[in-house]
């Protein structure tokens, strides 16, 4: 709805004067007061809200705990033993902060998925998508530095094995993967130095990420929000004004979320870490099972897929690159979903071949999740090396391939007709049609 | 018909539980058994008179060996842990056998000098050469944070374990480590025939290799309870584990009590915020 104005009137002599100076509350009221949204959007679009929520929780909290935290190769293990201990209500912070990425990103999944199944990156939704897309690249590598700080065992070898992979390149020009391995960790092998980075890049990324966040927001209120039907909004009587509808539906999905959020971080904090992190990081002892935390795991499954073959395919020493270029291409080829998907019909609901290998594509991210947090032997090995084809065929095949031999279901002629239709009364449409507008 | 299906069903859960178990023995894993505590699930909060036992049994056993660096002495006063008289605690302090190493003094000295409350608990040794030097290389780690550090897993076939993982959300299962611990201290016996056991090392089925450098550390009546409770190893290792887990999580009885006030809060609040929602959208069709 980029065509909405603000109907913003300043009701005192100073709003008037600001106003006309710098229209920030106009811009306010029209982007979250008045701004039209469309009536039919269900409790999976509060997300968008619930994650901005987890953005400025994890700041907050972040801030904070980086008043107490010494980044050091012999300090960070003890300064985290100092804020849970000694820090009054430290304990609370730290597990609000360390179970807040993992809801962060368990926010960000079901907020992705729901883009998926609702053809929310589509046509003329796709630089929204992109700065999604760069909004979780960004998160992901947030969460990997942040990871690194409590400085335990799974947090050293974590970073010593993730950034190894860089070494990789080594296969296509000899030296360079070698070269930037020792350029991101600051010397020979992981040490302080690189705990020392990896805290400054902690500390600004999120900042990065708000800035995204913020076009994120600016590219949705120029095209409009998707909705359940996956319909363009046709007349005033498809939408409804932001306030009081969506925020009312909105702090309902947001302090449920918040019900699981704080279940974990107060009763199960421990549940979504590693006990080998309460071990002080040493070079000299590596862990019997080094996996990463329960959001990285798909991509970690697709990394190891690639072991000496790939499905019966020879790889030789190209292996190692072959998963970092998979892990990668895994996450990048998203940001192509708009142009890769050939159908017109936005929505799953009218489609139904590509509903159900929506449902095997969740299927499928869950099972490399799985499989992840299994050690890479046997029939493991196997299962990953055919869910990760999976994955990429739901890009490379399913999206381009069902979209062109689809016949989609009838779509309703508007998404007030739809709303209207529903729930059988059996009245002409006309006689209920749009109550709040009469 | 209906009745016929469930029985199957239950059946079937049934025979893949087995399966489950039947596979980790065979892969030689030991299932460590879940203990019962009082300050397990969402409700669970620390027997103070439990820790004050625990404290005992590590005071006249474990700190032999093993230090409790990240716990200081005014910690055992605290509320939430063992809550010792502070004039009893500031006593044990001045007769700890390990003293802090403080300094340098007015002469440019460093000097040994007996724990003040502030002081952390430290164990014999000042360093991990000198603790490996006097234990035939072996190193008896720090005890602080041990019941967090370690960890139980129960193995279960991939369709079992979603189950297993909401069964222990739900219960706000946090004990690995302390059964863990438990069965370590519970599970030494001589060695199979079959297994060849290094010098120096004794049989242990909980430690994973099942050798292990520490000797049989409790036997019945090696520790004297003043309050009654049987003198035997069982109820020794209850009451250490519990005091270990406590000194790895001393917040855990006031993280529970505020989490329950948030979790109350944040249930009502969506209630609320529900039925305004439903008001408020109560003449839109949506």
């Amino acid at each position: 709805m980029g065509g909405h104005t603000s109907n913003y009137v300043p009701t005192s002599r100073w709003g008037k004067w600001l106003d006309e100076r710098l229209p920030i509350a106009r811009l306010m009221q029209s982007s979250f007061v008045d701004y039209p949204t469309p009536r039919n959007l269900n409790y999976l679009w509060t997300f968008g809200g619930i994650l901005t929520v987890c953005l400025l929780a994890q700041i907050v909290t972040g801030v904070v705990l980086a008043m107490h935290y010494q980044p050091s190769d012999a300090g960070a293990f003890n300064s985290i033993e100092h804020i849970r201990r000694d820090v009054n209500y430290g304990w609370m912070l730290r597990n609000l902060h360390s179970v807040g990425a993992s809801m962060f990103f368990l926010a960000v999944y079901i907020h992705i998925f729901r883009g998926f199944y609702y053809g929310s990156y589509k046509a003329p939704r796709e630089v929204l998508w992109i700065l999604g897309v760069i909004i979780m690249l960004l998160m992901m590598a947030t969460a990997f530095m942040g990871y690194t700080l409590p400085w335990g065992q799974m947090s050293f070898w974590g970073v010593t094995v993730i950034t190894n992979l860089f070494s990789a390149l080594d296969t296509i020009y000899p030296g360079l993967g070698t070269a930037i391995v020792e350029w991101l960790w600051g010397g020979y092998a992981v040490s302080g130095v690189t705990l020392n980075r990896f805290f400054a890049l902690h500390y600004l990324l999120p900042f990065v990420l708000t800035g995204v966040v913020g076009l994120h927001i600016w590219a949705l209120h120029v095209v409009g929000q998707n909705n359940p039907t996956g319909l363009d909004i046709k007349q005033p009587s498809d939408t409804v004004p932001m306030h009081p509808y969506a925020t009312a539906k909105d702090s309902v999905g947001l302090f449920a979320f918040l019900i699981l959020f704080a279940w974990f971080a107060f009763f199960v904090p421990d549940y979504l870490g590693h006990a080998d992190n309460y071990v002080e990081a040493n070079p000299l002892v590596t862990p019997p099972h080094i996996v990463p935390e329960w959001y990285f795991l798909p991509f970690y499954a697709i990394l190891r897929a690639f072991t000496s073959s790939f499905l019966g395919i020879p790889l030789g020493q190209y292996a190692k690159l072959c998963g970092v270029v998979a892990m990668f291409s895994a996450v990048i080829l998203i940001a192509f979903a708009p142009w890769l998907d050939t159908s017109r019909v936005r929505s799953a609901k009218y489609r139904p071949i590509f509903k159900w290998f929506f449902w095997f594509f969740l299927f499928t991210c869950v099972a490399l999740g799985y499989l992840g947090s299994k050690p890479a032997e046997g029939i493991y090995v196997i299962a990953s090396q055919i869910f990760t084809l999976c994955y990429f065929l739901f890009f490379l095949a399913v999206m381009p391939i069902v979209g062109l031999i689809e016949t989609p279901s009838r779509l309703p002629r508007s998404i007030t007709d739809d709303v209207l239709s529903k729930g059988g009364t059996g009245l002409p449409t006309g006689a209920t049609a749009a109550p709040e507008s009469r | 018909m209906k009745k016929h299906l469930s029985l199957t069903l239950l059946s079937m859960v049934a025979a893949t539980v087995a399966m489950g178990s039947l596979s980790a023995e065979e892969a030689g894993h030991q299932e460590i058994e879940r203990q019962k505590w009082s300050f397990s699930g969402f409700t669970g909060q620390f027997d103070k008179a439990q820790l004050q036992r625990g404290f005992q049994v590590y005071k006249e056993v474990c700190a032999a060996c093993h230090g409790l660096k990240r716990v200081a002495f005014r910690n055992l006063v605290q509320p939430g842990g063992p809550e010792f008289p502070e004039d009893a605690v500031k006593e044990l302090a001045a007769t700890w056998p390990n003293q802090i190493t403080d300094g340098p003094n007015d002469e440019g000295k460093m000097f040994e000098r007996p724990p003040l409350l502030s002081d952390p608990i430290r164990g014999p040794y000042h360093n991990d050469n000198e603790a490996r030097a006097s234990q035939n290389g072996a190193l008896p780690p720090d005890l602080s944070l041990i019941a967090r550090a370690r960890d139980s897993h129960r193995e279960a076939s991939w369709y079992i374990h979603p189950f297993l993982m909401l069964g222990d959300i739900l219960n706000a299962y946090q004990e690995g480590g302390a059964n863990y611990i438990y069965a370590l201290l519970t599970e030494y016996s001589d060695a199979p025939a079959d297994y060849k056991l290094t010098d120096g090392k004794y049989y242990n089925k909980a430690f994973p290799g099942h050798q292990i450098a520490m000797p049989p550390p409790l036997s019945d009546g090696v520790v004297a309870y003043q309050d009654g409770t049987p003198s035997t190893v069982d109820h020794y290792s209850h009451d250490v584990v519990a005091f270990l887990s406590w000194a790895a999580d001393p917040s855990l009885d006031q993280r529970k009590r505020i989490g329950w006030q948030v979790i109350l809060y944040l249930i009502v609040t969506t209630g609320l915020l529900y039925l305004g929602k439903k008001r408020i959208w109560k003449n839109i069709k949506h």
